[in-house]
């Protein structure tokens, strides 16, 4: 592992500020998915500003409007366990639920599972070219071992799925996330406008910026209906997804699906949405039109349909 | 930097290198030699520890982010002379072979009990409100441990046998 100084933060602008002041500074809160690649030098930050000891951003909390509004630092575990979410938002208990380990769910919070990077094979590879990891080296996957990569949105430097279940449901429910900048102004970024296809920029997970420190993630109000998170894996527990399933199946026959382990981010197609009348296998065609699988992993075009199939059963 | 935390009901005040994990911290700096470095990469479990009585990868973790925790470590569990009885039902069940992977296996079956009792669902868990102890929970809450010579069912027996004596 590289060296860096350490501070800890006590308010969200002052983490911003110190992160903005620092070249090469990042956040730290769980730290479970940082860390790792820190002992692998893909990251190497020069400084860590540790958000854990922040007060007022470590709670679920009702809105006026009817929603939850969760603090960044809620660990996952505490998350999944909420009454409220539950009996309100299951899918988003069942996604978290299927993944990580007990050990890791327990330290884990609600941003940093947002701000997870690739489990791509060559991402981790430091003695392989990585667009994400030394933009310009090249892409190692292409022709590579792609069997997990991802089918949709993919381009010509970077075919890497973006690895959370928390934010498959998130991203079905509609959820804000809500941040600060080192002068204390706020934003509130759209779930669907959070993460980002890879184009010829992999670098970049996210539209956060370095600086901007995720404060909550706040979701809408109920949706009710039928909530399924469905996961297919290689192994019955603590894998990441090959494909996964979010759904919300309302009582009139409307639904909501989002997928994971196709692309860079949660794939969610609301146009897709209206086909659910005539089929799940309709759904699917229109989601994943478009679609450029490798040979590799052109099996999780059937694989999805049938996934989605299995949820909504 | 300087920290401080208790681990196994003892104040303790160290200076660190800020890279230094919590694991590295117990093993190399505290001579607490039972929670066992695997992967090193949180994906195998020997580590695991509870912090605040939660269970964690300890290799995950930087010791200077534990500033007041309390931390409880295989040897704040039992001794030699007076086992944990999750320590006991391993050696009564044959819960392990090479016994690397054995002090996380019984820091995190110790923890799992809890957070059934607690009512914290899992992925196996059929209704979100109804958390009840079987094998299938123990499995799934397991499965972030590793046992490279395969003890599992010994394991689980263990666990179970601990649920049922409680």
């Amino acid at each position: 592992m590289r060296q860096f100084t350490y501070e800890r933060a006590s308010s969200p602008a002052e983490a911003a500020a110190a992160v903005a002041k620092a070249p090469g500074a990042k956040f730290i809160a769980g730290g479970t998915n940082l860390l790792d690649l820190m002992k692998l030098e893909i990251e190497r930050p020069t400084h860590l500003v540790d958000v854990n000891r922040i007060g007022g951003i470590d709670a679920i909390e009702a809105t006026a409007d009817g929603g939850l509004r969760i603090g960044a630092l809620v660990r996952n575990t505490a998350l999944a366990a909420d009454a409220r979410v539950r009996k309100d938002y299951a899918v988003l208990s069942r996604a978290l639920l299927a993944g990580a380990s007990g050990q890791l769910r327990n330290k884990a919070t609600t941003a940093g599972n947002l701000l997870q990077r690739t489990r791509c094979p060559y991402f981790y590879d430091p003695a392989r070219p990585c667009n994400k990891r030394d933009p310009g080296t090249g892409c190692s996957a292409i022709e590579g071992f792609s069997r997990n990569l991802a089918v949709i949105g993919v381009s010509d430097a970077c075919i890497a799925t973006h690895p959370s279940d928390m934010a498959i449901a998130m991203r079905v429910l509609d959820a804000t996330v809500e941040t600060v900048s080192p002068g204390g102004q706020t934003r509130s970024i759209p779930i669907a406008e959070f993460h980002r296809l890879p184009g010829d920029t992999p670098q970049a997970d996210t539209t956060l910026k370095g600086d901007e420190l995720i404060t909550s993630v706040t979701l809408p109000k109920p949706l009710g209906g039928r909530h399924v998170y469905r996961k297919v894996r290689d192994r019955a527990s603590y894998a990441f997804a090959t494909v996964s399933v979010a759904a919300v199946i309302a009582a009139d026959g409307k639904a909501r699906f989002a997928f994971g382990g196709l692309a860079h981010k949660p794939w969610r197609v609301e146009a897709a949405e209206a086909e659910f009348g005539r089929g799940t296998d309709a759904v699917a065609e229109a989601a994943l039109a478009g679609a450029k699988p490798t040979k590799d992993n052109a099996f999780k075009l059937p694989l999805v349909r049938r996934t989605l199939a299995a949820a909504v059963a | 930097m300087p920290v401080s935390f208790t681990v196994n009901g003892q104040a303790t005040s160290l200076t660190l290198d800020p890279r230094v994990t919590l694991l590295d911290a117990l093993r190399e700096h505290m001579a607490l030699t039972g929670s066992k470095k695997g992967c090193d990469h949180g994906q195998c479990g020997a580590c695991t520890v509870m912090v605040n009585g939660q269970r964690i990868n300890s290799c995950l973790t930087l010791a200077v982010m534990h500033e007041g925790d309390e931390v409880t470590t295989i040897e704040g569990l039992g001794s030699p002379e007076n086992l944990h009885p999750m320590q006991a039902a391993f050696v009564k069940h044959d819960g392990f072979q090479c016994g690397y992977c054995t002090p996380g296996q019984i820091c995190s079956s110790v923890a799992v009990l809890k957070e059934i009792e607690a009512g914290i669902p899992s992925h196996v868990t059929a209704d979100l409100d109804q958390v009840a102890f079987s094998d299938a929970e123990v499995r799934e809450r397991m499965s972030g441990n590793i046992c490279r010579c395969a003890a599992y069912p010994n394991i689980v027996a263990a666990i179970r046998d601990v649920h049922d004596h409680a």
